[in-house]
């Protein structure tokens, strides 16, 4: 078994599963059963003045049959009092001597702000988290986003409470910013000794048709929420890799849509030393980490990594720009006609959504007008009758498939269409074409017509 | 209005048999609809009869949109509320269903189609409306699924369509003789109901030859479709076979849907035959607590043009099967109650004992009715001559289908065949007005 211990800006935790700041980490009882289910640490809900909540305040977003793909919420940070959670916070350290107990903060003034730090450290906490994040409610009042979005602001809140703190400490960033790696630089300007990201994403989760008032409805109105869940991961893993890419080392707990311990492990082989969950356990519960436990571990030791600290930021280097990716590598698609359903959707999405390269049928093909390829689609000969799709099975008209992915990300069967390698050129990028001056920016390839 | 489904008597023995495939609630039919591939070209509206664009009425009921999806059921099938009860979808749509190919369970197409056209029917009442009048006028001769098919798609074009029945109620096989548990005949009724607002008259209790000459109706419109049906259950003509204890099948499923309980207990029933009706009445007797129900078939079981899936449906309901058996007898006692059938197997004789006989070796051909019309041919078989395509017979107002042509098919046919008929003229009448 590999070794899940890891720390984050140096925060011990034996394993990268935390829980997020959010409803799951609300009480003390709660984060003990986490951790007895096998949760590595928790930040807790942000503390700071006790607020009203409204009811109702989660909205989510289904698809294609399944639930909560995303999550939107319009709840506040704690309504619980101050003294309330710090004796929790306290007695978790005591029983949880080992996990990593780390504590959200959100306030207003540097008076506010050093006195709670110096509050939840002296119950015992492990680091702290500047929410700078949320995007309802307490932006309104100054706080949450409304301080993300503001560089400036981020590094001076972050150095009036490193002024004071002992225990390390994360800032925790906004997606509704223009750059983030602006917004962690900040963080790090002003002495953060790390960041977690992303906070919610500002939405809107839906309306209600019937009455005319957006999701989640609270008598006869709503209000931008912030969402999250599986929805938002892709947006998530990129700002993890942009600030992994642009700040090299600096620590990062990510967070945006882990549901399972793949999803984890993408998130540290992107840069992110631990993991925060809230949506996944908001929807199945704590449960959910034993697999993810169990299956970082399976795959560190089917990768040869003694340590999942192996793992951090493995993929980073291979996030590249545009300009620097290998125009000459070429892929085309391949159906496998044993074990095609004959559904056809693969057929639709290329002709209707993509390069008109997929056809069904024996015989060949006339191309569109517009193809690069000269002559016909030839079908194949003899026809690939499928084993149990027949003449249903398509095919694909390799010299004009541009490999754009798009049949296999639609066909429902795992693994019948491949992408397979074809023989390109020596490899080459953008930026060296224009280097070499064989291709300008802005535009596409020379074209001689131009130079005249 | 009064409407066919009041005149239904209450207290019918179907009432104890349920549905086999219960209708689905609205969250059961979204979840079952987001199953569905939304496959291109797709096989399932390939191996409907009437073509009914099954992807497209799935992902209406996954999107909320119930009445689109039952609009597009209608477009092509206006009996699909039946049709989605009644069809053997395991040989039709769900049997193509790619799904299958891939082990997963086939989307329930079926049950699909009853939710959208059942709930669209309950909620929008109006959802199809007749066209204007002023049109043409057609009769139909039966009032079985391929005359309202016909009917129901000429009077939404606004025409006058006028259905006559001979019996009191109208709807054919639906209401008397398709196995309770699959199409009750109050659903039946309910759905000739919903026909007649589309536009369509129905008069029961009518009988063309007797009551109305063909002469006139070929005289007072400007088309008649012949949806006739099928005749009497055929007898074997075998000693003993005539008297009580020995019944046709098509005869003993409809007292079974329409009449009440007041039958003595089933006792051991004995089915001749291997179609699907001889399943349908074998599986209805053991549903309704039969002692024993065995079926008797002259040839092997791979021979029987009952569907495999009902087969083995009955099996599970407890049916017994005796293949290769010739029946020579009905032994009746003393008194002439029924105590044996007397079949040949494998060249010896055996008294399979007994209580009742169900006769299902099919139905006689209704010929009279049909040559009333002049030009209106038989076959061999008894058949109406028409062209399936389009209805046409050998009297140029004359047009035909269902299972007075085909022999005896799926509801679904009869409702592909008169539709048809009626695109048919449809097509014909426009080109005529120019």
């Amino acid at each position: 078994m590999a070794d899940l211990s890891i720390d984050v800006a140096g925060i011990a935790s034996p394993n990268p599963f935390w829980l997020a700041s959010a409803p799951p980490a609300n009480t003390g009882d709660q984060v003990m059963r986490a951790f007895d289910a096998g949760w590595g640490g928790a930040v807790w809900k942000t503390l700071g003045d006790p607020i009203v909540n409204t009811s109702s305040r989660f909205g989510a977003l289904d698809y294609a049959g399944g639930k909560v793909m995303g999550l939107n919420n319009i709840e506040l940070i704690t309504d619980r009092p101050l003294a309330v959670n710090l004796r929790e916070i306290r007695e978790v350290k005591r029983r949880y001597p080992k996990h990593a107990v780390v504590v959200s903060l959100m306030t207003e003034t540097k008076r506010d702000w050093q006195t709670l730090v110096r509050k939840v450290e002296d119950a015992g906490c492990d680091g702290l988290e500047l929410n700078f994040g949320c995007p309802h409610g307490m932006c309104e009042r100054g706080m949450g986003s409304s301080i993300g979005q503001e560089p400036k602001l981020i590094a001076e809140i972050a150095s009036w409470v490193k002024a004071v703190a002992r225990t390390p400490v994360l800032v925790k960033l906004t997606p509704n910013t223009g750059d983030i790696v602006e917004a962690a630089a900040a963080a790090r300007q002003g002495g953060a000794d790390g960041v977690s990201l992303i906070n919610t994403i500002k939405s809107l989760m839906g309306v209600d048709l019937e009455r005319m008032v957006p999701n989640p409805r609270v008598g006869d109105g709503s209000t931008n929420g912030g969402y999250c869940g599986p929805a938002v991961k892709p947006i998530a893993l990129h700002m993890v890799a942009a600030i992994a890419r642009g700040m090299p080392r600096y620590p990062i707990s990510g967070i945006g849509g882990v549901a399972t311990w793949r999803d984890a492990a993408e998130f540290m082989a992107l840069g992110s030393s631990t993991v925060q969950v809230c949506t996944a356990v908001m929807h199945l519960g704590y449960r959910i980490v034993a697999d993810m436990i169990d299956g970082l571990n399976e795959w560190l030791d089917a990768h040869g990594m003694a340590s999942a600290r192996e793992l951090v930021g493995r993929a980073v280097p291979a996030y590249r720009e545009w300009g620097d990716l290998d125009i000459n590598y070429k892929v085309v698609a391949h159906i496998d006609p044993t074990t095609c359903i004959g559904c056809q959707k693969c057929v639709v999405a290329c002709q209707d959504g993509a390069h008109q390269c997929i056809f069904t049928g024996p015989g060949d093909r006339a191309r569109p007008p517009h193809a690069h390829a000269p002559g016909k689609a030839r079908a194949p000969v003899p026809f690939p009758f499928g084993a149990v799709a027949g003449d249903r099975v398509p095919w694909v008209d390799e010299p004009e498939c541009v490999g754009c992915n798009l049949c296999q990300l639609v066909c429902p069967v795992s693994g019948c269409i491949t992408m397979q390698e074809l023989p390109g050129g020596p490899k080459q990028t953008w930026n060296e074409r224009v280097a070499a001056g064989t291709a300008r920016v802005p535009g596409g390839i020379h074209d001689e017509s131009d130079a005249t | 209005m009064s409407t066919f489904l009041a005149k239904l008597p209450a207290g019918r023995a179907e009432a104890a048999l349920p549905d086999k495939k219960p209708p689905m609630s609205a969250a059961e039919a979204k979840l079952e609809a987001e199953r569905c591939l939304y496959c291109a070209d797709a096989p399932c509206t390939q191996a409907c009869p009437t073509s009914i664009d099954v992807p497209g009425f799935i992902k209406r009921i996954a999107s909320g949109n119930v009445c689109g999806s039952a609009r597009l059921i209608f477009a092509q099938n206006l009996l699909g509320t039946s049709c989605s009860r009644v069809c053997p979808v395991e040989v039709l749509c769900e049997g193509a269903c790619v799904l299958e190919a891939w082990q997963h369970k086939p989307i329930a197409i079926g049950r699909l189609q009853r939710f959208a056209t059942e709930t669209a029917r309950r909620e929008a009442p109006g959802l199809l409306a007749p066209g204007a009048r002023g049109g043409k006028r057609v009769a139909c001769v039966g009032s079985g699924p391929a005359s309202l098919a016909f009917a129901a798609t000429l009077a939404l074009e606004g025409h006058e369509a006028t259905v006559y029945e001979r019996r009191a109620l109208p709807g054919g096989l639906n209401t008397t003789g398709v196995a309770p548990y699959k199409l009750h005949a109050d659903a039946a009724l309910a759905e000739v109901d919903w026909v007649a607002s589309l536009g369509v008259r129905i008069r029961t209790s009518v009988e063309i030859g007797r009551d109305v000459a063909a002469a006139q109706l070929l005289a007072e419109h400007d088309a008649v479709f012949l949806g006739l049906g099928l005749g009497e259950d055929t007898k074997l003509g075998i000693p003993g076979e005539d008297g009580p204890g020995v019944v046709g099948a098509t005869a003993w499923i409809e007292d079974v849907k329409l009449r009440g309980c007041a039958q003595p207990p089933l006792g051991h029933v004995v089915v001749v035959g291997g179609g699907n009706t001889a399943i349908d009445v074998a599986r209805e007797c053991a549903q309704l607590g039969a002692a024993s129900v065995t079926m008797v078939y002259r040839r092997a079981p791979a021979d029987m043009s009952g569907y495999a899936h009902e087969m083995e449906a009955a099996r599970k309901d407890g049916v017994a099967l005796v293949a290769h058996a010739r029946p020579s007898a009905v032994i009746r006692d003393a008194a002439g109650v029924v105590k044996a059938l007397r079949v040949t197997v494998a060249g010896a004789e055996r008294d399979l004992s007994c209580d009742l006989v169900a006769m299902a070796i099919g139905q006689s051909k209704l010929r009279a009715v049909a040559t009333q019309f002049p030009g209106v041919a038989l076959d061999a078989r008894g058949c109406v001559v028409a062209d399936p395509t389009t209805g046409t017979t050998g009297h140029p107002k004359v047009f035909s289908g269902g299972d007075c042509v085909n022999g005896g098919k799926e509801v679904v046919n009869a409702v592909a065949e008169g539709r048809n008929a009626a695109r048919h003229l449809l097509r014909t009448w426009s080109g005529t007005h120019g």
